[in-house]
């Protein structure tokens, strides 16, 4: 096994650079790295910047897989640039390009704007029947393991946007919602807290909704999170048939609690601190 | 229910297809084994084995439902292909509508011969 911090393989990372201000189309540039294992082509792109060339741009912020800041296609599959390792996906070359499927900011650095519009209106929140609720809450909302399971996967989605560079239907069709958002959408749909179902379909139902998804499933293979959009996206076409169908469950807002409830608390978990507004 | 509507009847008519061309394969296909509704001889596109199923109504029927079916799910697929050009609004409502008559003068004409066959049938039936 190499040493840590020993450089252990030459990788040539082919970057594709483009500043809109100055470039007429994308081009290639490429950089010759030393790479140590463990080392991400976050820590790669790093090392350009710091010794080869500081013009390079591209976003990032948590380093560790949670931010979704970093999302780029390398080697041809969209990824987060933080958690893949140089050495799992290249022997001796790397190519690294900004996320399709949206516009270049400048060199690596998509905008990312069409999709939060998108995201935005699947209005991805708790709604409730009654408005106030939301502000002022009556009590604590009882859900059930099994309730909560039901959409639990799809609340892990850090908005990077690499289901949405992956989707060939978002390829050909712009208008499409996409991968990101219906998904969204279904994990407040399954969500037994949100009255919000029927105010989403107006939006979910559209022609450029869920019902324009191919089911190619390439967001499934590409989400860094392991989330599922594809189900997602087939649980909400279900939904939206047995609506259309008047077949559609019921699902009944779950249980208010005005307190506590009967259980015992357990030793090691502190109590609530006192109310201070 | 704009686009989830669209897609349950073109899910239904897939459905529906799946049904009929299996029926056209056992009784096209293998009725040289089986003698499925073609009695006479062992070729099931005979003018005799045709006027034969032409006498019954439910062929009648299963021809125009095939037809029907057959046509929506194509053209609406075909539609749903073109669409993905992300064309200029007044464009995809002009081929929404040329497709519609496109599929409602071919499913009239498909019938027609339908009506005529079974016509021509009973006629023949008749003596």
């Amino acid at each position: 096994m190499a040493e840590a911090g020993k450089a252990v393989r030459q990788i040539a990372f082919h970057v594709t650079r483009y500043n809109p201000e100055r470039d007429r189309v994308p081009f290639v540039t490429s950089y010759q790295v030393p790479v140590r294992q463990g080392m991400t082509v976050l820590d790669g792109l790093h090392y350009i910047k710091d010794n080869l060339d500081a013009t390079l741009a591209w976003r990032y912020s948590c380093r560790m897989g949670i931010c979704g800041s970093c999302g780029m296609l390398l080697n041809g599959r969209p990824a987060l640039a933080c958690n893949t390792q140089i050495l799992h996906i290249a022997n001796a070359n790397l190519t690294v390009k900004p996320l399709p499927n949206f516009p270049i900011i400048r060199d690596l650095v998509p905008d990312l704007q069409s999709m939060f519009d998108k995201h935005r209106i699947v209005e991805p929140y708790i709604l409730h029947a009654n408005e106030a609720e939301s502000d002022f809450w009556a009590g604590e909302f009882y859900q059930s393991t099994e309730q909560l399971k039901s959409y639990l996967q799809f609340s892990y989605c850090i908005l990077c946007g690499c289901c949405m560079a992956a989707c060939p239907t978002l390829a050909t069709d712009t208008r499409y919602l996409g991968p990101m958002p219906l998904a969204a959408a279904q994990r407040y749909d399954a969500d037994t807290r949100d009255e919000g179902r029927h105010a989403r379909n107006a939006v979910t139902d559209a022609q450029s909704g869920v019902s324009h998804c191919h089911y190619a499933g390439e967001c499934s293979r590409v989400c860094p999170k392991g989330v599922d959009p594809a189900k997602a996206l087939q649980l909400l076409k279900r939904s939206l048939v047995l609506d259309y169908l008047h077949l559609g469950r019921q699902t009944s807002p779950c249980k208010k609690l005005q307190g506590p409830g009967n259980g015992t608390r357990l030793p090691d978990i502190a109590a609530v601190p006192k109310k201070t507004a | 229910m704009g686009g989830t509507r669209s897609w349950t009847w073109h899910m239904a008519a897939a459905v529906v297809l799946l049904f009929v061309l299996g029926m056209h394969m056992l009784i096209m296909h293998m009725a040289g084994t089986g003698h499925w509704f073609a009695p006479y001889g062992t070729e099931p596109s005979s003018m005799r084995n045709s006027l034969f199923r032409d006498e019954n109504p439910f062929f009648i029927f299963a021809y125009i439902l095939l037809l029907g079916v057959a046509l929506y799910h194509g053209l609406y697929g075909f539609r749903t292909i073109v669409f993905e050009l992300t064309l200029k609004p007044a464009t995809e409502k002009a081929i929404t509508i040329a497709l519609a008559v496109i599929g409602l003068g071919l499913f009239g004409l498909g019938t027609w011969a339908a009506l005529v066959a079974h016509r021509i049938a009973l006629a023949g039936a008749g003596g």
